[in-house]
């Protein structure tokens, strides 16, 4: 059985940031990730980043990685192990970890575990769901930006939140049509100037609508869109035809919490949040002390504060093994990142969920 | 209304436009930034000290348009790519626009083209003075049409003639 001091569950921005705050603090770290390579959702985002310039802001998501994974190999000095193909199955009472390497199974028992497993895609139910060419939009954006396939000629995108807007912008740079952008709410949810953006490169945006089918005999052909009044109610009469052979779902992420159930850890349902998140102190600390958790699995929420929270689990995950240098410093450094990040109107969703998670403690 | 249509309001262009005085006295780059969001490459992109220090990462960015001298690096460097160059002391019917473009294939040089506005409407022709892709600008080519003065505040796009 390998027994690693840490062992960090995805090697996205939180886990590869997890990584690198142990290893600084001189921890000896595992990183185990089911893809082929590191980086997780990065490795598609072609779109610069926002935030703070002090976190990667204006650098493209595909370049965080290398940029992560050298600093990792510099500083990590043989004390960074990253295992990739490795899909963790299971997490047992007696904390060990099993795992799957490439169809051979792993014992891991680590002293500590950083759980940074992202985010899955929220599905949504209409007639015709299950005709081919009903995509989710990080399929999409797997399809053309990892592996170069145009995933069809004419798209319908379902939702205006920051996905559904960059990867509208992103089927347009790969020379697709996007026939529109439809949001149910009566507000664009993502950023303005994802937008814009998408609106001069000549794709509507039609806020207050949604889809009502999907149709086609042996794959998408067609979908039927219609209004929605205040209440989210089809305003009748309001039905339109959109001949598209892609529709592409980017209706919201939720938390991929399966290993945190099975560890026992306390979780709580908040919407805000993107469902069930787990109970955590400051210290990104889960309800069992060996456990913590970092970016989307913990909170639905941008790359940028994923890498800080990955920063504060990582710093504490080395601590508690006795890899305490200047951890009260730094950790007063990236919780006020942190605030900042979320201090705006954006963060207030945000703020809001936290609050409670907290109140629940 | 920008949060409904994805389209800036005319005010709302109307409060970040520099003075006429200004616009006339050459290239000056304007911000079409109006959501508080946590972001803030531009403040660092700025050598002149023209876009202000923020007091928090949410804040609009400000810029002084006197101090401005149009040099253009915030362009490339703003992840929402809403930062143009308006030069309208080109000529006395033309003014330049520097625009982010990050299409392919690239426009040439002289190349005849249709300017498109925030709608994605066609609004005029417009010719592109000039394409830079160095390093430097990592990706994000700036792209320089010469437009109708009247055009300057109007055209943020534009499509290569002949359709794709």
């Amino acid at each position: 059985m390998l027994k690693p001091e840490i062992a960090i569950v995805g090697g996205g921005p939180a886990g590869l940031s997890a990584a690198l705050s142990a290893v600084r603090q001189g921890a000896e770290v595992m990183l185990l990730d089911r893809d082929p390579s590191l980086g997780g959702q990065l490795v598609k985002q072609t779109h610069m980043f926002f935030g703070s310039k002090k976190e990667y802001a204006a650098i493209r998501g595909i370049d965080i990685p290398g940029k992560l994974i050298s600093a990792l190999e510099d500083e990590g000095k043989g004390r960074f192990k990253p295992l990739l193909n490795t899909a963790v199955l299971g997490y047992y009472d007696d904390g060990v970890i099993l795992a799957d390497k490439e169809e051979e199974a792993m014992l891991i028992k680590p002293q500590k575990i950083v759980i940074a497993t992202g985010a899955a895609e929220k599905m949504l139910p209409f007639p015709g769901n299950d005709l081919p060419g009903v995509y989710g939009a990080g399929a999409v954006q797997t399809l053309m930006n990892v592996y170069g396939i145009k995933p069809g000629n004419r798209v319908l995108m379902v939702g205006a939140g920051n996905i559904g807007l960059i990867v509208s912008y992103q089927l347009r740079q790969a020379g697709v049509e996007v026939a529109a952008i439809i949001e149910g709410a009566s507000r664009i949810g993502g950023y303005l100037v994802h937008a814009t953006k998408v609106r001069r490169a000549g794709i509507p945006i039609l806020t207050s609508h949604t889809i009502k089918e999907a149709y086609g005999k042996q794959k998408v052909e067609g979908a039927l869109i219609c209004n929605l009044d205040e209440n989210w109610c089809a305003i009748p009469g309001s039905d339109k035809d959109m001949k598209v052979d892609v529709i592409c779902l980017a209706v919201g992420l939720t938390p991929q919490t399966e290993l945190l159930w099975q560890a026992g850890c306390q979780q709580k349902y908040l919407p805000e949040l993107g469902g069930y998140v787990p109970l955590r102190n400051e210290k990104m600390q889960t309800s069992l002390s060996s456990v913590y958790v970092a970016g989307d699995v913990a909170c639905i929420e941008e790359a940028g504060s994923a890498m800080v929270e990955g920063k504060i689990a990582g710093l504490f995950a080395a601590a508690d093994l006795g890899y305490d240098e200047k951890v009260e410093e730094r950790f007063l450094a990236y919780s006020q990142e942190l605030e900042e990040l979320r201090a705006g109107p954006t963060g207030a969703k945000i703020r809001e969920g936290l609050a409670r998670l907290n109140g629940g403690v | 209304m920008l949060e409904k249509t994805g389209v800036p309001d005319p005010e709302q262009i109307n409060k970040i436009t520099p003075s006429q005085e200004r616009l006339k006295n050459g290239p000056v780059a304007i911000v079409e930034c109006f959501q508080n969001i946590p972001c803030d490459p531009c403040r660092y992109a700025c050598r002149q000290g023209a876009i202000k220090e923020f007091a928090d990462i949410n804040d609009l960015p400000v810029i002084d348009h006197e101090e401005c001298n149009g040099c253009g690096l915030c362009i490339s460097e703003c992840p929402g790519l809403a930062i143009f160059v308006i030069d309208a002391s080109y000529s006395a019917d033309e003014g330049l626009i520097k625009m982010p473009y990050e299409y392919l294939p690239l426009p040439e040089q002289g190349e005849e083209v249709i300017g498109i506005d925030t709608e994605g409407r066609e609004v005029c022709n417009a010719r592109v003075v000039k394409v830079q892709n160095t390093k430097a600008l990592d990706r994000t080519p700036v792209v320089t049409l010469a437009v109708p003065q009247a055009q300057l505040m109007k055209v943020r796009s534009f499509v290569k003639k002949g359709g794709e």
